[in-house]
């Protein structure tokens, strides 16, 4: 059996090889996916594009607008000279935030009277415009703050959140995007080789000189999926050699324990894979199948948005997912170290899940080949 | 050209189509389901974030504090711990992101009006929802200085701040109409990359070039079909948008069925070029992958916006169409843009769907190397 699996192995190799721009496709595909996602997929908020229409033009409107500049989250891109040019930029999308200071502005600040600003956040993009709106507001409450008289200062400024991050102190978002891309590379990688390779032995054929060969359907399914599991470790030693050392990801934990997780991780990708491939029929119902299942299961998965944000029903479908295990142990042996002790659970339910989902795809494979 | 080998090539295709009704099930149940999701499930608001909370001082102060957390819909307070070593497991764990500690001296603090410390343990791993939480925490303590000062000092500048178009900042509103561009480019990739290189990896393409149907009559014919199941995809996605999620769609809905047309038309031109460039389908669906489906779900604008990004980036983004469908759509639902508004993304569209088209009909070789 061991002779059977290993030239099967050999043969796929020898295929998959043999035509050179399969061979850069598996290798630059997951390397473009780590270069994209890491420069942009950040939520940051910085540089927000702001219209300044400041009727006031003294010393306290400037001083307001040099806050806000400083603070790097703001940058003036326009000073249009009438109301009615506010409106057509952030129409256009020119830009995303507008603030207006009244007349008097300085003057009213001066005697103590209280005045207003205008604040205009384009909401489209309701995130963006939500962090905007906490920046513009707490700049200028500080600034209110200062302009106060001491004895009134006193009063207000008794309550101090002293706020500390832990894991990811600079808040880089792409510390937490780029663990999270090796279990997105390696699922989709690997479904598609699998799905693909099986499928594509019976749409050209190949796959009855296959059976009449003395190989069983276990051996045809080990030489089928090794190959594609060793992509997928190959892919997962790539994104995070470059998330390492290009992107400046912190790497906590041990590096044998993400070797480890990935083996157990990838049970149940290769199952998937093969499951796709017994109700498939063509590489493209195989291509179609795999993005059906990827792209939700992507998305309810934790990956871009908290699980506790879903309605509790999605929340119970992730527990379906191997993405949302294997994303909460890759973030933790990144950006947390931590180690097994605190990660068995999800590796034991990513295990139980993987045997299971791999032993139901095996045996409609067996069956569908018998 | 002759309509009727257009026709005819059209025909062979619907008929290959309709013989596989799993790929055509999926092609209208994909972008159902990833809507219903994203509708339903995913949610970029972020709220009920799990807090913890270690109360040392267990004041009527403290426990009105705690409750203001608990009261905003931002936090919800998952447990109680009773020491510092407590906190360690949840954050490590991921059950809890925020952790708030309430030291001995805070009520004796605030009763003898010094200045009373409150510490916030914040787990910066998901920096976005972290970033989001310190907003909220500040407007709480804000809030709550005032309330227990008791105090009617009004800030000496009050801002005003208004929201435009998506006035109650629903994060859904935003999503929709960017994901239905998003489905429309991964399911028109899919349909068409791999129709030319199926030919060839079947061997039924030396029959199509023993006939004596021209290039460009064989390229319309394939589009053909594909273009009426993405059409009628985006009429599907426009009307479970509108009438299942209750996104306003503000502008004319012709305008941005013309537009979608366009669109379409480049999309399935490109995955056409990609399915002749390739030859095989397993490089096929790779490439169809990285320039459509990553494109359009990351260079989009979709969700993360261009101007964050570095700028060789951001001038990648003027060659990816779903960047500016994505613009389209969300000002016409929206903001009720109008084509006056909308002018330089409808004539890019429109150039990047005559290139690809002439680029496809350049690349093909009808003929056996």
């Amino acid at each position: 059996m061991y002779e059977r699996v290993k030239n099967l192995v050999i043969k796929e190799f020898i295929h998959a090889f043999r035509i050179k721009r399969t061979v850069i496709f598996l290798f630059i595909t997951p390397l473009i996916q780590l270069l994209i996602f890491g420069y942009v997929a950040t939520m940051d908020v910085n540089n927000i594009s702001t219209v300044l229409y400041d009727l006031d033009k003294s010393f306290e409107s400037r001083e307001l607008v040099r806050r806000l500049e400083s603070s790097g989250y703001f940058t003036i891109t326009y000073t249009p000279r009438s109301a009615v040019e506010i409106r057509e930029l952030i129409d256009r999308g020119k830009a995303l935030c507008a603030i207006q200071i009244n007349r008097d502005f300085g003057k009213d600040l001066k005697r103590g009277i209280p005045t207003e600003i205008q604040v205009i956040v384009d909401g489209t993009d309701s995130n963006t415009a939500l962090i905007a709106m906490a920046y513009v507001n707490t700049i200028i409450a500080k600034y209110s703050k200062d302009m106060m008289g001491q004895r009134i200062k006193a009063m207000l400024s008794t309550i101090d959140f002293r706020t500390r991050v832990w894991y990811n102190p600079d808040l880089r978002s792409r510390n937490y995007m780029v663990p999270g891309v090796i279990a997105l590379i390696i699922m989709l990688t690997c479904l598609i080789l699998t799905s693909m390779s099986v499928v594509r032995e019976r749409e050209v054929g190949t796959m009855e000189q296959l059976m009449v060969t003395p190989i069983t359907p276990i051996e045809l399914m080990l030489g089928k999926t090794i190959p594609a599991g060793a992509i997928g470790f190959f892919d997962m030693s790539l994104v995070t050699f470059f998330g390492v050392f290009w992107f400046d990801v912190p790497i906590k934990g041990a590096i044998l324990l993400l070797v480890l997780c990935t083996g157990v991780y990838l049970l149940s990708v290769l199952g998937i894979g093969l499951f796709i491939s017994t109700i498939s029929k063509t590489q493209q119902q195989a291509l179609m199948a795999t993005f059906f299942f990827f792209q939700p299961a992507i998305l309810l998965s934790g990956f871009a948005t908290p699980i506790e944000t879903m309605p509790e029903i999605f929340q119970y479908i992730t527990y379906l997912s191997p993405l949302r295990y294997f994303l909460i142990i890759v973030r933790g042996i990144f950006l947390k170290g931590v180690g097994i002790s605190i990660l068995w659970p999800q590796i034991a339910a990513l295990f139980v899940l993987g045997i299971a989902i791999l032993s139901l795809s095996a045996l409609r494979f067996k069956k569908r080949l018998g | 050209m002759k309509l009727l080998r257009i026709k005819a090539i059209a025909k062979k295709e619907w008929i290959q189509i309709r013989r596989d009704p799993f790929s055509l099930a999926m092609a209208f149940l994909m972008p159902a389901i990833l809507l219903f999701i994203y509708g339903y499930a995913i949610t970029f608001d972020i709220d009920r974030i799990s807090t913890i909370v270690y109360d040392q001082d267990k004041s009527s102060l403290s426990r009105e504090l705690v409750a203001e957390f608990r009261e905003s819909r931002y936090f919800r307070i998952i447990s109680y711990v009773e020491q510092y070593g407590d906190i360690d497991p949840y954050l490590d764990g991921g059950r809890a992101r925020v952790a708030l500690v309430i030291p001995y001296d805070f009520s004796k603090n605030v009763r003898t009006g010094r200045n009373a410390q409150i510490e916030v343990l914040l787990d910066g791993g998901d920096s976005n929802t972290a970033t989001i939480a310190q907003g909220y925490i500040l407007a709480i303590s804000e809030r709550y200085g005032q309330r227990i000062k008791g105090s009617t000092i009004t800030p000496l500048i009050d801002s005003r701040s208004r929201v435009w178009y998506n006035t109650e900042l629903k994060s859904r509103n935003f999503i929709i109409p960017g994901i239905i561009a998003v489905i429309m480019a991964v399911i028109i990739a899919i349909l068409t990359s791999l129709t030319i290189a199926k030919e060839w990896d079947r061997g039924t393409m030396e029959q199509l070039i023993s006939t004596p149907v021209k290039k460009p009559e064989l390229i319309i014919g394939k589009l053909i079909p594909y273009f009426l199941i993405g059409f009628i995809d985006t009429v599907l996605s426009i009307l479970m948008s509108t009438l299942l999620f209750d996104v306003p769609l503000r502008g004319s809905i012709s305008l941005l069925l013309v537009l979608s047309s366009i669109f379409l038309f480049g999309g399935l031109s490109f995955g056409i070029l990609v399915s002749i460039v390739a030859r095989t389908q397993l490089d096929a669906s790779q490439i169809a992958m990285l320039s459509s489906f990553l494109p359009a779900f990351l260079l989009s604008g979709f969700i993360f916006s261009i101007s964050n990004m570095p700028k060789p980036l951001q001038i990648i983004t003027y060659f990816i169409p779903a960047r500016y469908l994505v613009t389209i759509l969300k000002g016409i639902f929206l903001k009720g843009s109008g084509l006056k508004l909308l002018i330089f993304e409808t004539l890019l569209l429109t150039l990047f769907a005559v290139v690809v088209f002439a680029a496809a009909n350049r690349k093909f070789h009808k003929r056996i190397d």
